[in-house]
């Protein structure tokens, strides 16, 4: 659009001056803004840590010491020290006798309102989801909040099966959300009435990652007994 | 006016003699944000279910308002009229920005319960009136009073709600236990429907006593 189509016309001066003021103003506040997130940033890595840890204990009950490995080239899963490449670690959980009590895993996506972390816990050896906590979420209050605080969503994933096919390479049922009320079988996640979206997108978030981490897991238990000893 | 000045005795009297810390005291108790302006009901409907929600929610909004205050008084002469809404929102969003930054390193859990609260800041309409009605044509001294005052009172109302409801709501207060143990919790207090019943409360005692006021 040209000057002389705008409705009310301005001086060429004053357009100046405006533009001046809208990228002085917006380069001062991203000035702003960066510095307050290098000066806060280590310390909010430090918080979520050990928000993280905490979690941990929250969705694999009973456990004493957990212990952070990442999958491997070989599918395989190697015990590292601090942080490993995102997607790709798990924590192992340890009972009080060094035995494997579950590992807890971090999965994400999209929910009404911006992107879900969650993290749930899952044991090999009843090849179920046993714990699920809710790590980030601004999902509306009152509303999809819902999914931290309804116990009977919370109760889908006491034990929700996802036990393996017979050749162990894929899940026999996917995870999948049904409607409020309506769950029959073991691996169907019951939604919430009024936080439709939210409670969908958790079943969503964990259907697909029970799909890609259970298999993984289970075909390399091993390597979480071996190492966990040490 | 003259009558009105010689009723009011006592330590507020005082003080509203003098016309900069009328600025402070006005937003605290006369045209107190949420009291007396209703303003800015989400976060107070919404945020004071408990008194440390309230209180960590009524200075995050404060500390918005003091620096956007300070910062839009500071550039007055600089902002054009035609983008001076752009620019307020602009300044706002980046301290909000900013606080929630802030805040997660603070407290991851008290983050998570004020949640989307704190991004809620920006289109609170205390913060934006009091930058296009008093911060864009005042000093920045009388800005930073006018903040002070209406932030303190909108943490004041805040707290006010928290403190009652979670009193009743979870017998507890600052998550200390306030009653006996046999003390049966009003639910309802804790939940949405409790913040309306208590602002209706308050705003009552407040009306009462501005009528009780007028009519001496």
């Amino acid at each position: 659009m040209s000057d002389k189509n705008q409705i009310q016309p301005t001086a060429p001066g004053n357009s100046g001056k405006m533009l001046q003021a809208m990228v002085g103003i917006g380069i001062l506040c991203a000035l702003m803004i960066v510095l307050t997130f290098q000066g806060t940033a280590p310390v909010i890595k430090k918080n979520k840590a050990e928000a993280l840890e905490k979690a941990i204990f929250k969705v694999l009950p009973g456990i004493e010491k957990t212990k952070a490995f990442q999958l491997g080239q070989n599918d395989n899963f190697v015990q590292i020290e601090g942080e490993g490449e995102e997607g790709k670690v798990v924590y192992a959980g340890y009972g009080a006798n060094g035995e494997l009590v579950g590992l807890a895993i971090e999965a994400s996506g999209q929910g009404y309102a911006d992107i879900l972390r969650i993290l749930y816990g899952y044991d090999p050896g009843k090849q179920a989801v046993i714990g699920f906590y809710v790590l980030e979420s601004k999902e509306t209050p009152g509303l999809g909040d819902k999914i931290e605080k309804d116990p009977n969503f919370l109760a889908n994933f006491e034990a929700l099966d996802v036990s393996l096919n017979e050749d162990q390479s894929a899940l026999k049922n996917k995870v999948v959300p049904v409607k409020s009320g309506e769950k029959e079988n073991p691996w169907e996640v019951d939604c919430i009435t009024g936080a439709t979206i939210s409670s969908r997108a958790i079943g969503n978030i964990l259907g697909e990652s029970t799909q890609r981490w259970a298999p993984l897991i289970y075909n390399n238990q091993e390597d979480f007994v071996t190492q966990g000893e040490q | 006016m003259a009558n009105q000045i010689k009723n009011n005795t006592g330590f507020f009297a005082s003080l509203q003699e003098s016309p900069s810390t009328d600025e402070f005291v006005k937003g605290l108790w006369r045209d107190n944000p949420v009291f007396v302006q209703v303003l800015g009901m989400c976060p107070v409907l919404a945020v004071s279910n408990t008194a440390i929600n309230a209180l960590a929610m009524g200075l995050a909004t404060s500390f918005v308002l003091l620096m956007s205050n300070v910062l839009v008084s500071s550039l007055r002469n600089f902002i054009p009229k035609q983008v001076r809404i752009a620019s307020y929102i602009l300044i706002i969003a980046t301290f909000v920005t900013m606080t929630d930054y802030i805040i997660q390193a603070i407290s991851v859990d008290l983050h998570k319960a004020l949640g989307a609260f704190i991004s809620l800041i920006v289109v609170n309409c205390l913060i934006l009136s009091r930058a296009e009605a008093f911060a864009s044509k005042n000093t920045i001294g009388k800005s930073v009073l006018d903040a002070l005052g209406m932030g303190f009172g909108f943490t004041f109302a805040l707290f006010c709600l928290g403190a009652v409801r979670e009193i009743l709501g979870n017998g507890s207060i600052f998550g200390v236990p306030f009653f006996p143990d046999n003390f049966q919790e009003w639910i309802v207090m804790i939940l949405p429907a409790g913040g309306f019943f208590t602002l209706a409360i308050w705003l009552l005692i407040f009306n009462a006593a501005k009528q009780r006021k007028a009519t001496t």
